[in-house]
């Protein structure tokens, strides 16, 4: 059962991802990035690793995905004068592709663990703990720094997007704060003494 | 049949081709070799979870998490970085790029 579930999630996550690389329009290219997501949550799932699947959804399909979806939809390009270059660079996309893949089928089917590898597990998967508890039990004890230096990539990433992406525009009209603060009845209101019957 | 490691190790070598191809052939496109990347990435994460179910160890999930977060952090910058392009070109090409330097 799991041998059928896992060719079709790996098949779909292939096929999707030959897709990305050749969809004709961008916003076909991140729907398929979805699906490859998708599926790549499933292989998790196969293997146990039962948290890091529900992340690849929440935080790929949910964030990135979305965000990547947003700015093919926000800017305004001719896409077909991008898609140009695609027969000029066939060959050497399939040369190296060809290449890339030769190699790492000779690792992927070739290797050898060492004997000691089962031993020498930093930290063992224990059968009673279920995954995300024990991601917990290594994460916050264990590799705390680890977790602290990826909050701080995080936060630089965060800071740096929003400063690259922040603009003032001079000419808009905006609530002035402070200006508004300093405001008192003195300097605002003016009182006129209207004579009688001779009008303002 | 049985699903072993060499299984899952091969999708994650042919995840990675379409990665490293989509990069070279939508070479205009920066869009798709964002997302590229993030094929890469992926496939780079299969391989840790790989690892780590075979050998029973929770550090390649740990590991895999860190890429995942480096990952996200990677995409926000360079979509931040192309939308700032946008502006200043009204194009994304990535022909356009080497205009910038001084």
């Amino acid at each position: 059962m799991a041998a059928v579930f896992f060719y079709l999630f790996s098949g779909v996550l292939i096929a999707s991802a030959f897709g990305v690389i050749t969809a004709r329009n961008p916003v076909h290219s991140v729907l398929f990035l979805i699906l490859a997501f998708c599926n790549g949550a499933g292989l998790f799932l196969l293997q146990g690793a039962e948290f890091l699947a529900m992340i690849l959804i929440v935080v790929y399909v949910g964030a990135v995905a979305v965000l990547f979806l947003f700015v093919v939809m926000m800017l305004d390009v001719d896409f077909a004068e991008l898609k140009q270059g695609f027969q000029k660079y066939l060959p050497a996309g399939l040369g190296v592709g060809a290449v890339v893949l030769g190699e790492l089928g000779f690792v992927a089917v070739g290797w050898t663990s060492a004997p000691s590898a089962g031993a020498a597990a930093a930290s063992p998967i224990l059968a009673h703990v279920t995954n995300t508890a024990a991601l917990g039990q290594v994460l916050y004890t264990k590799y705390v720094i680890f977790f602290q230096v990826s909050a701080l990539v995080l936060l630089t990433a965060m800071i740096g997007a929003i400063v690259l992406t922040l603009r003032h525009r001079p000419n808009v009209k905006r609530q002035n704060i402070d200006v508004q603060n300093a405001r008192t009845a003195k300097t605002v209101v003016e009182l006129k003494k209207v004579p009688s019957r001779a009008g303002v | 049949m049985i699903i072993g490691l060499t299984h899952y190790l091969v999708v994650a070598a042919i995840l990675f081709t379409f990665g490293i191809a989509g990069i070279i052939l939508n070479r205009k496109n920066i869009i798709v070799i964002l997302m590229s990347v993030e094929l890469i990435l992926l496939s780079v994460n299969l391989n840790f979870v790989a690892f780590s179910a075979q050998l029973g160890d929770l550090t390649g999930q740990v590991f895999a998490l860190f890429v995942l977060t480096v990952a996200a952090a990677e995409a926000a910058i360079g979509l931040a970085i192309l939308v700032t392009f946008y502006r200043n070109r009204g194009s994304i090409a990535v022909d356009d790029i080497n205009s910038l330097k001084g």
